[in-house]
């Protein structure tokens, strides 16, 4: 429970009264009927690298503590198992409120506490726009290149599944281009700035 | 269509592979054909599929990953055959689409017209409630003595049971029964459904290696001396991550991990099953050796 402070500065917290709504709105399920019987942080199977439990996202959303709820490592480090969803008495689809979440951070240009975490779900859907499938060895190198960091257990790995034939060298497109790129901008109003945002 | 199809088809579906089975889960698509083969099952490969999105799509943005998922299941319902999924996180996908298609707000929203007339399954539930225990126990040639697997069902063949319709989402059965009927001794064990960490593997493969410790411990507590999945990123994680557990922690003993189809394929002796194993990183044919399975 000392967590929160990780998150929390020392300035006085300024509440957003409607962040409770929007997020209701948002993720279409009733933040408001969780009484914290506390099920969905016993049973997530991630809350030893997260910063704030679930159930205390889910009560600041409640109190409007918008900043801190959408600055936390928690909603990147949700690995979307739908335990807490599936468990929960109130029918609070929690795993889709993380989905929220991350989609405000993203609006309202929050800077990622997980930087990579973000950068691989951006990575994994630039190579969908471009080939209409995911093309593993495009998407492993762009993400190496971006962040940087390929320790020597990465590059055996890749080399191995390399080896056993289980990185295609030569990427398949699908999705007929034009159908795939006008997915891509209907969609286009949430997805934000692919890559320089990352950064931020 | 798939011209190794069988040539008097019992059951005739359309077949999502996902990308995962054109490549690191190679041997995930190559049993499965074979094993739908031997089971008078013709797999109709969906025409231009398209990626679902995967966990990048919902977690950035919803709206693409509804879009992703429709234009899949629009393909699909013009084939007029029920839709076989066997990677969990498409299925799941798919599964999810479909709702907000036929019930929520979005139908209004997306006019694609689909209309649910297809049903969606993951590949291990049409294989027990469409192809039938019957059928399966008519194809075992060499049952599966000496093997002592733990069902590993992963996240998303049965969560959310709102989308899935999972019967028992904490203790689903589909492969515990079918490897019964091959043969196999299943062991019980409390994780079937527990999280590997999925595509956190990327960006923090800390986090996928502690969970996927954690399951390989349980498995052996258990007495296990196998691991079957139906997802490709779960036997990914469970298999791959071996090596830098053992290096890491330093006393694991290595588990071989398995798709369920592959052991299939094995107890249907397939010819086809001796190219899967060397596609496995912790290389499972030690233990098929050794208690005489191949």
């Amino acid at each position: 429970m000392n967590k929160v402070e990780k998150t929390t500065s020392d300035q006085a917290i300024t509440p957003d009264p409607g962040f409770g709504r929007e997020v209701e709105e948002n993720s279409r399920t009733r933040v408001s009927a969780c009484f914290q019987c506390l099920k969905c942080t016993g049973g997530c199977p991630v809350t030893f690298a997260m910063d704030l439990m679930p159930n205390q996202v889910i009560r600041m959303i409640q109190l409007g503590m918008k900043d801190e709820v959408l600055r936390s490592s928690t909603i990147w480090v949700c690995a979307s198992c739908e335990t807490c969803t599936t468990r929960c008495p109130n029918d609070i689809d929690i795993a889709h409120v993380m989905d929220t979440l991350r989609q405000a951070a993203l609006t309202e240009k929050i800077a990622p506490a997980q930087k990579e975490i973000l950068a691989f779900h951006q990575i994994f859907l630039m190579t969908i726009r471009f080939l209409g499938r995911l093309y593993e060895p495009g998407m492993l190198g762009a993400l190496k290149a971006w962040t940087r960091v390929l320790n020597r257990g990465e590059i055996k790995l890749g080399w191995k599944m390399f080896r056993k034939g289980k990185l295609k060298v030569i990427p398949r497109a699908a999705g007929k281009g034009s159908e795939l790129r006008a997915i891509f901008a209907k969609a286009k109003q949430k997805v934000k700035g692919e890559g320089s945002k990352v950064k931020g | 269509m798939n011209p190794m199809n069988p040539k008097n088809p019992l059951i005739k579906v359309s077949y999502y592979p996902g990308c995962s089975l054109h490549s690191s889960g190679r041997e995930y698509g190559e049993s499965t054909e074979a094993v739908a083969r031997d089971l008078q099952v013709e797999l109709g490969e969906l025409p231009d599929w398209n990626c679902c999105g995967a966990t990048s799509g919902h977690a950035t943005n919803e709206r693409l990953d509804l879009l992703l998922s429709a234009r899949n299941l629009w393909i699909a319902e013009k084939t007029g055959r029920d839709l076989v999924v066997p990677c969990a996180a498409c299925f799941q996908r798919l599964k999810t689409a479909e709702k907000k298609l036929l019930e929520g707000p979005e139908k209004e929203e997306i006019p694609i017209g689909y209309q649910g007339k297809i049903r969606i399954k993951h590949l291990a539930d049409f294989i027990w409630e469409d192809v039938g225990p019957k059928k399966i126990r008519e194809k075992v040639r060499k049952p599966l003595a000496g093997l002592k697997p733990v069902c590993y069902y992963g996240c998303l063949t049965v969560r959310p049971p709102r989308v899935t319709g999972a019967r028992d989402p904490e203790d689903p059965k589909v492969m515990d029964n079918i490897l019964k009927i091959l043969g196999a001794r299943v062991m019980n064990w409390s994780y079937k459904t527990d999280c590997c960490g999925g595509s956190l593997v990327l960006a923090r493969p800390d986090i996928v290696r502690r969970l996927v410790g954690k399951l390989l411990e349980n498995a052996e507590e258990a007495g296990a001396n196998c691991v079957v999945t139906a997802c490709p990123l779960c036997q990914a994680n469970l298999d791959g991550q071996q090596d830098e557990i053992v290096l890491e922690t330093g006393k694991k003993p290595k588990l071989p991990i398995f798709y369920f189809t592959e052991l299939m394929g094995l107890a249907f002796q397939n010819p086809e099953a001796k190219s899967w194993w060397k596609r496995h990183l912790t290389d499972p044919r030690k233990l098929l050796k050794e208690k005489g399975l191949i």
